[in-house]
């Protein structure tokens, strides 16, 4: 396993030093001028001069790979440089956001994985029933719809019109303490909408792998000793079945960090991905750069935790294949 | 047969569809599409409305048989809004599919036709590709170059060409083991004319479904990138612009300016998925029989 885990390691070094690689040489070909915006406004009555001066102070005189080495090396030290529209060092704001987008995403993806099983197996169970047509219906149609606009319908129905849950945030805006009590009502919804958002996928995959596994030799042997239908779906069925989807749950990452990105704006969530989106519209580069090599860096994570899945569930795969 | 307890219903196949039920879902799905199609092309010339014209005293309007997906918050009517915004979008979206599938056709047909350690660098740099999440690089590529109609078909365009590129690659390599293959290297023709003229015919159908599949998918990339305000400029109606401009509308509690925009991605993406699979069973007829058992 040790073995398993060295690699993926190895193999993300340079995937990472890529993809900052890369931040940098599309930050330069396009027309963003940090200089310009430190400056702002007072950048468009300033002395070429004291822009020269500014320039060579925040070091993007230097050429591409240059810029990118000096950010590489200050990252290793922890130093990710200042986020403008945030005022504060990017460290420290991922390291104050970070753990409420993964507490919205955790709570979603378990959600989604434990509703998606049921549904799965259930439709699965009897492929062409009405429960089956019901659910891969539901399904595609849900696939097919955007996590925003999911979102915002949950909030009109739940927010507005039921007036059961809070509409966003974090906590109700007269207080001034995050307690649990509001952190999980506040939760709810956009951890319902992540969730259902991510379900569809789960469901049709659950549904074909559970579906095939009942066709195989053991659920027609299991049948056969005349096991009860019960043992045979979810011992027999449903543990093969779930082999195909198990490595797949790591590779759902990348649409997990995008269903989030959505859901975060749409309910105000104080995480890492609203605060994406907020550096986007404002190129907040140092913030951007940060946000996409940690993002990066959760898919290579996603992608280890897959293998190791694979490997627990299935004792016939070695580690050190 | 003993087996047949249990066995019927797995015998129908994905979805539980029979035949019948199939036709249906392609009829549909082509008569969906061919209406969006016509609504696209035909409407706004034809009806030659302003579809910008405010009309302050209808302003959220409830659908009604005047207007009948309502009014926006400045009186303008909502099915021709869904038009509009549906035309740019698929616009759009068809132009991201085909920059998306140029790019990774070339990129697939590269790497299988060198093989070697062009083909190994090539599909690594696909896989540092697919390690950042597409939105996140479409958000970073437009936030870099200012938001508007070309940055987002870029964008779009240049983080989707991965999946594409793994088929076409997959494809090359399974046709360059075909025995006209080898007759004609055999037979002395170099390289480039044996990709061209016998490798990428046969790889035009997947590339092609792949780019159908596309279409939806970038619809909703740019709707999203227009929803989170990154996207197209919010006067110029997108389904995303529509959906970001209904919020506040959504927030004093008039559901419809958000509704049917929504509407208008999902309905005609399963349509096109409808199609696409359709093809894609008689391009490979094998996997519907394996489905069938």
């Amino acid at each position: 396993m040790a073995r398993l885990v060295g690699r993926r390691a190895v193999f993300a070094v340079p995937v990472l030093l890529l993809v900052t690689f890369g931040v940098f040489a599309v930050a330069d070909a396009s027309p963003f001028d940090p200089v310009k915006a430190y400056a702002g406004t007072a950048g468009l009555t300033a002395s070429q001069e004291n822009l020269d001066q500014l320039r060579a102070n925040l070091g993007v005189d230097k050429p591409l790979v240059g810029r990118w080495w000096d950010w590489l090396t200050s990252a290793l030290q922890g130093d990710l440089g200042d986020s403008s529209t945030l005022r504060q060092p990017v460290a420290d704001a991922i390291g104050e956001r970070v753990g409420w987008s993964v507490l919205l995403a955790a709570t979603a993806f378990v959600v989604a994985i434990l509703l998606g099983s049921a549904l799965g197996v259930l439709a699965a169970r009897r492929p062409g029933g009405w429960l089956d047509r019901c659910v891969t219906s539901l399904a595609y149609t849900l696939e097919a719809a955007p996590p925003f606009w999911l979102g915002l319908l949950a909030m009109w129905l739940f927010a507005l019109k039921l007036d059961v849950l809070p509409a966003g945030g974090l906590t109700d805006t007269a207080s001034t303490t995050v307690t649990f009590g509001q952190v999980t009502s506040h939760l709810a919804l956009p951890a319902a909408v992540l969730a259902v958002s991510q379900l569809p996928w789960f469901v049709l995959y659950v549904r074909q792998g559970v579906g095939d596994a009942l066709g195989d030799d053991p659920v027609r042997g299991a049948r056969a000793r005349g096991l009860a239908e019960r043992t045979v779906l979810l011992h027999h069925a449903f543990r093969s079945g779930m082999l195909p989807v198990l490595t797949l749950i790591g590779s759902r990452v990348p649409e997990l960090i995008t269903g989030a990105l959505l859901v975060e704006t749409v309910f105000s969530w104080p995480g890492i991905a609203a605060a994406t989106v907020g550096a986007a519209t404002s190129v907040d580069f140092p913030l951007l750069a940060a946000l996409t090599a940690l993002a990066t860096a959760a898919v290579l994570l996603g992608n280890l935790l897959a293998d190791l899945l694979y490997g627990l569930a299935d004792p016939r795969v070695g580690f050190d294949g | 047969m003993a087996e047949t307890t249990w066995r019927p219903a797995s015998a129908r196949g994905a979805g539980g569809a029979t035949a019948t039920t199939r036709a249906w879902r392609v009829w549909s799905s082509a008569a969906i599409v061919t209406a969006v199609v016509l609504a696209v092309l035909v409407v706004p010339p034809v009806v030659n409305l302003d579809e910008q014209a405010v009309h302050l005293a209808d302003k959220l309007l409830p659908p009604s048989w005047e207007h009948p997906f309502g009014t926006d918050d400045v009186g303008r009517d909502l099915l021709v809004r869904c038009v509009y915004g549906l035309r740019v979008s698929l616009l759009v979206g068809i132009v991201a599919a085909v920059v998306a599938t140029v790019v990774g056709t070339a990129v697939g047909a590269l790497a299988a036709a060198c093989g070697g350690w062009v083909d190994r660098i090539v599909m690594r740099l696909v896989d540092v590709f697919a390690s950042v999440p597409h939105l996140l690089l479409g958000i970073f590529i437009v936030a870099m170059f200012r938001p508007g109609v070309w940055p987002v078909v870029i964008s779009v365009g240049l983080t989707h060409w991965l999946s594409t590129a793994r088929i076409v690659r997959a494809e090359v390599l399974s046709l360059r083991s075909r025995p006209y293959v080898d007759a004609a290297i055999s037979g002395g023709a170099s390289r480039w004319r044996v990709t061209v003229r016998h490798l990428l015919p046969g790889v035009l159908p997947q590339a092609g479904l792949a780019a159908v599949l596309m279409v939806p998918h970038a619809i909703w990339h740019e709707s999203a990138l227009s929803f989170l305000g990154l996207g197209l400029p919010t006067h110029q109606a997108s389904l995303g612009t529509l959906v970001q401009g209904a919020r506040s509308s959504l927030l004093a509690g008039d559901w419809w300016p958000t509704l049917f925009p929504g509407l208008f991605i999902i309905v005609p993406t399963l349509a096109i998925a409808g199609l696409a699979g359709a093809w894609r069973e008689r391009i490979n007829p094998r996997r519907r029989s394996e489905l069938m058992l």
